[in-house]
């Protein structure tokens, strides 16, 4: 029916895209939740309303995010049986558990008070509406936990055996749950969606400054996200070593492709940039640094370093890639320390708000964290390629029954609306920020502060009263 | 390693868990969707401002219990979970697409100017809508038994297509808008209310038509449930089930004609409970019609068993604090942009 093109590729297509896809979201909502919570504790705790009138700008753009983040999550948890049901079928008893944890602990927990942090400011008290926020942040970081670990067993399968039948029968939970890439996968995730979040709301406070309007509002957004990237950004690179190192113990092969690196070799250098050729077996037009990447691996400069051709040519992941995509992500995370390390310069000469280029920096680098994360589990996900269980099944392996015509189908039709409907959601996203934070929004009615006991802010109506 | 199989019946609890929480889903969700599919006939923008806060705060929540139901099957049945999607392939997706229009929908339109809030009222409306039939079409396919060979689904991508799954699908759009209605009916006034009530009727008188073809035609496709159900003493055990639609529809009808707001709803809660439990006996005990049974789909006994524990200890957390939330949102709905 389409020359060329098997189902399995189609297939692999689709749930990348799919996938892809819906990680923005989240990645934007676990960072977002979490700093909804602390805004609100500020608010309850200062009674400051520039703190209420941020929360009450971000928790739309929030609704509208998480709205996004739900309708293509839901496709995921059905694409395991439509498009990978061998794997749904081998690995079901040691995956599906997990699964049905995240469900139970996490889904339903942030969808339900979702619904009391948007529509219950007249129905319940100050303190419950703070309480469900909170409980959304915590669904967000249970969900990623379970899912997390979930992926990472697919990484670094344990406390397993392989039955008679050939289906995966677990044998240790802890094992399974705390497999040995898990740890650091949800670390180095956790933090990856809150630096995500910080440049978002780093950007638009800087716009906010730039085009001179509601500058109260936008000092406060600007300077949380720049304490974060002054303490979590270099925080992540460490995270992310240890994630790296851990990786090297568990699956070299995606190591010796994020390196670039074809032969073992003592004392390997550090390849800068240059072009892997998965057929020559080589990379071409190489930058290198010697002996960095022992350094870096093995803590000595003379360490051996293995490379791809350790494996045979059937057992590699597509290098490019990997390499690529490994590039990108630390380049951005190098670019995030050192937005940190500038507010800090400028912070110390007080000129962190008023510097020009210094929001037009920000403002560049507002979509930074989502091409981070996305290019961040394409080394994750293709470096562990060609198995979607690592070692155990291979992804060609893994693939349902269907054929290439439905498939090609639904994957057209994925992408058609994805892009109509992500692309209003943007939209819609980028007007809330247009709008602004509204002042002095009478959000608590009837319960709560109407008016606030302390405001010793002087904002851009002038000072207000004390 | 830590097993419940010699305490109990993983099997047929983790069978029943499942069917109650696929029948959650279809009670809370087919409102929410019922509403979707009666969203452009209201009599103003209004009435359709109202229709969308009565279920705003609801409708995540309701689809979660998709999830678990797609999720459970996956943890607890994970072969009828790898043999049913790919059989079902076309129509579950076409569900997800559905279900991604009418979700934003809910944002996007209170965001939207007057004049782009109709594409997402018609999104809303057509993804709640294709929704509910492609729900209704894979009952209607599964009931007819998938091909299977040895773990896999063995059959064509269209098998799942044809007049009967097609009248399933129209039966259980009807089914939904008569929750939806009834819904209204409880949760609007005024003109809105008005109208619910005669959709409400309309919707009602449909289901019953669609009720009485289901039910005469599964025992006319199938020997094993012609069996079940016309031999004695079995028709006289069974003979409630479709006595109690009967006396459930006499009730709605009767409520409509009266002032009665809440009652509605929760017959026909009921009737879709009949109905349920009706088609549950008919596929006892498959989770592959006429393939696979619960017992042979059934996850590893530690896998049913670690889940099992959590279970017990969540569902009922959940289930109070989703009572909760529909408490915290009782009354009747307004208009209003609600944040």
């Amino acid at each position: 029916m389409l020359d060329g093109i098997s189902s399995l590729t189609l297939a692999r297509i689709q749930f990348a895209f799919t996938v892809s896809f819906h990680i923005i979201f989240p990645a934007f909502t676990i960072g977002l939740a979490s700093w909804l919570a602390v805004l609100e504790w500020r608010w309850l705790k200062t009674g400051n309303t520039i703190f209420a009138e941020i929360y009450s700008m971000w928790v739309k753009i929030f609704a509208v995010t998480f709205g996004m983040g739900v309708v293509s999550g839901v496709v995921l948890s059905f694409q395991f049986g439509t498009n990978w049901s061998v794997f749904a079928d081998k690995g079901g008893n040691v995956l599906g558990p997990l699964l049905g944890y995240e469900v139970l602990t996490a889904f339903f927990l942030e969808a339900s008070f979702l619904g009391v942090m948007l529509f219950g400011w007249n129905r319940v008290s100050p303190r419950m509406h703070f309480a469900s926020t909170v409980i959304v942040a915590a669904g967000t970081l249970i969900s990623a936990f379970w899912i997390l670990s979930a992926n990472s067993w697919m990484q670094t399968p344990q406390g397993f055996r392989i039955g008679e039948d050939g289906l995966l029968y677990p044998t240790d939970w802890l094992q399974v749950i705390f497999n040995p890439s898990f740890p650091y996968r949800f670390v180095h995730m956790v933090t990856a969606a809150y630096l995500t979040t910080a440049f978002v709301v780093a950007g638009i406070g800087a716009y906010y400054l730039r085009r001179q309007r509601h500058i109260q509002h936008a000092r406060v957004m600007l300077g949380m996200a720049m304490i974060m990237a002054v303490f979590v950004a270099p925080l992540q690179l460490l995270l992310g070593d240890l994630h790296g190192l851990n990786t090297l113990e568990h699956q070299p092969a995606k190591v010796s492709a994020m390196e670039g690196l074809w032969d073992t070799q003592k004392g390997a250098p550090l390849v800068l940039f240059g072009w892997p050729d998965q057929e020559e077996e080589a990379t071409k037009f190489s930058l290198e640094i010697p002996k960095l990447s022992s350094l870096i691996l093995t803590h000595d400069l003379d360490g051996e370093v293995k490379g791809l051709k350790e494996w045979p040519p059937d057992e590699r992941p597509p290098v490019a890639w990997v390499f690529w995509s490994f590039r990108i992500m630390v380049g951005i995370g190098m670019l995030m320390i050192a937005t940190g390390l500038i507010a800090l310069v400028l912070f110390l000469k007080k000129r962190l708000f008023e510097t020009a280029w210094f929001q037009y920096w920000c403002m560049a680098l507002t979509p930074a964290g989502f091409i981070a994360v996305l290019a961040g589990w394409f080394v994750t996900e293709i470096g562990r390629q060609p198995y979607v269980v690592y070692g155990l099944l291979r992804t060609a392996e893994a693939a349902s029954p269907v054929s290439a015509g439905p498939i090609a189908i639904s994957l057209l039709a994925f992408i058609v609306v994805y892009v109509l409907v992500f692309g209003a959601g943007s939209y819609y996203i980028l007007k809330l920020i247009a709008k602004g934070p509204r002042v002095q929004e009478p959000i608590y009615g009837d319960h709560g502060i109407s008016t606030p006991p302390i405001v010793t802010t002087i904002g851009e109506r002038g000072p207000q009263h004390v | 390693m830590f097993s419940l199989e010699h305490l109990v019946d993983l099997p047929l609890i983790w069978y029943a868990l499942i069917i109650v929480a696929v029948l959650l889903y279809i009670l809370l969700d087919g409102f929410d969707l019922g509403v979707g599919i009666l969203f452009p006939f209201a009599p103003s923008d209004q009435s359709r401002d109202r229709m969308m806060n009565s279920i705003a705060p609801f409708w995540d929540g309701n689809e979660t219990w998709l999830i678990l139901g797609g999720g459970g099957l996956f943890a607890a049945f994970p072969l009828a979970y790898a043999v049913l999607m790919p059989a079902l392939y076309i129509p579950v997706i076409i569900m997800l697409l559905g279900l991604i229009f009418r979700g934003v929908a809910f944002e996007f339109r209170f965001k939207a100017t007057d004049r782009t809030r109709t594409v997402w009222d018609y999104a809303f409306h057509f993804g709640s809508l294709a929704a509910a039939f492609m729900q209704g079409m894979i009952i209607g396919a599964v009931v007819q038994g998938v091909a299977v060979e040895g773990r896999r689904f063995a059959g064509g991508s269209f098998d799942w297509l044809n007049a009967y799954s097609v009248m399933t699908g129209v039966a259980v759009v009807f089914g939904y808008a008569l929750l939806g209605a009834t819904w209204l009916v409880m949760k609007t006034d005024d003109i809105t209310q008005a109208w619910a009530r005669k959709c409400a009727a309309y919707a009602l008188g449909y289901v019953g038509f669609f009720l009485a073809i289901v039910s005469i035609s599964m025992p006319m496709m199938n020997a094993d449930i012609r069996a079940l159900w016309w031999s004695m003493p079995n028709l006289f055990y069974l003979l409630p089930i479709p006595t109690g639609s009967l006396v459930l529809i006499i009730f709605i009808w009767r409520d409509l004609q009266t002032r009665r707001e809440v009652r509605p709803f929760l017959c026909s809660i009921g009737l879709f409970l009949t109905a349920y439990i009706g088609l549950g006996i008919s596929l006892w005990p498959y989770a592959v019609p006429y393939a696979v049974t619960f017992r042979q789909a059934a996850a590893a006994a530690p896998s049913q068993s670690l889940l099992l524990v959590g279970t017990l200890v969540l569902l009922p957390i959940v289930l109070g604090y989703t009572a909760y939330c529909y408490y915290l949102f009782r009354g009747k709905a307004s208009h209003e942009s609600a944040y």
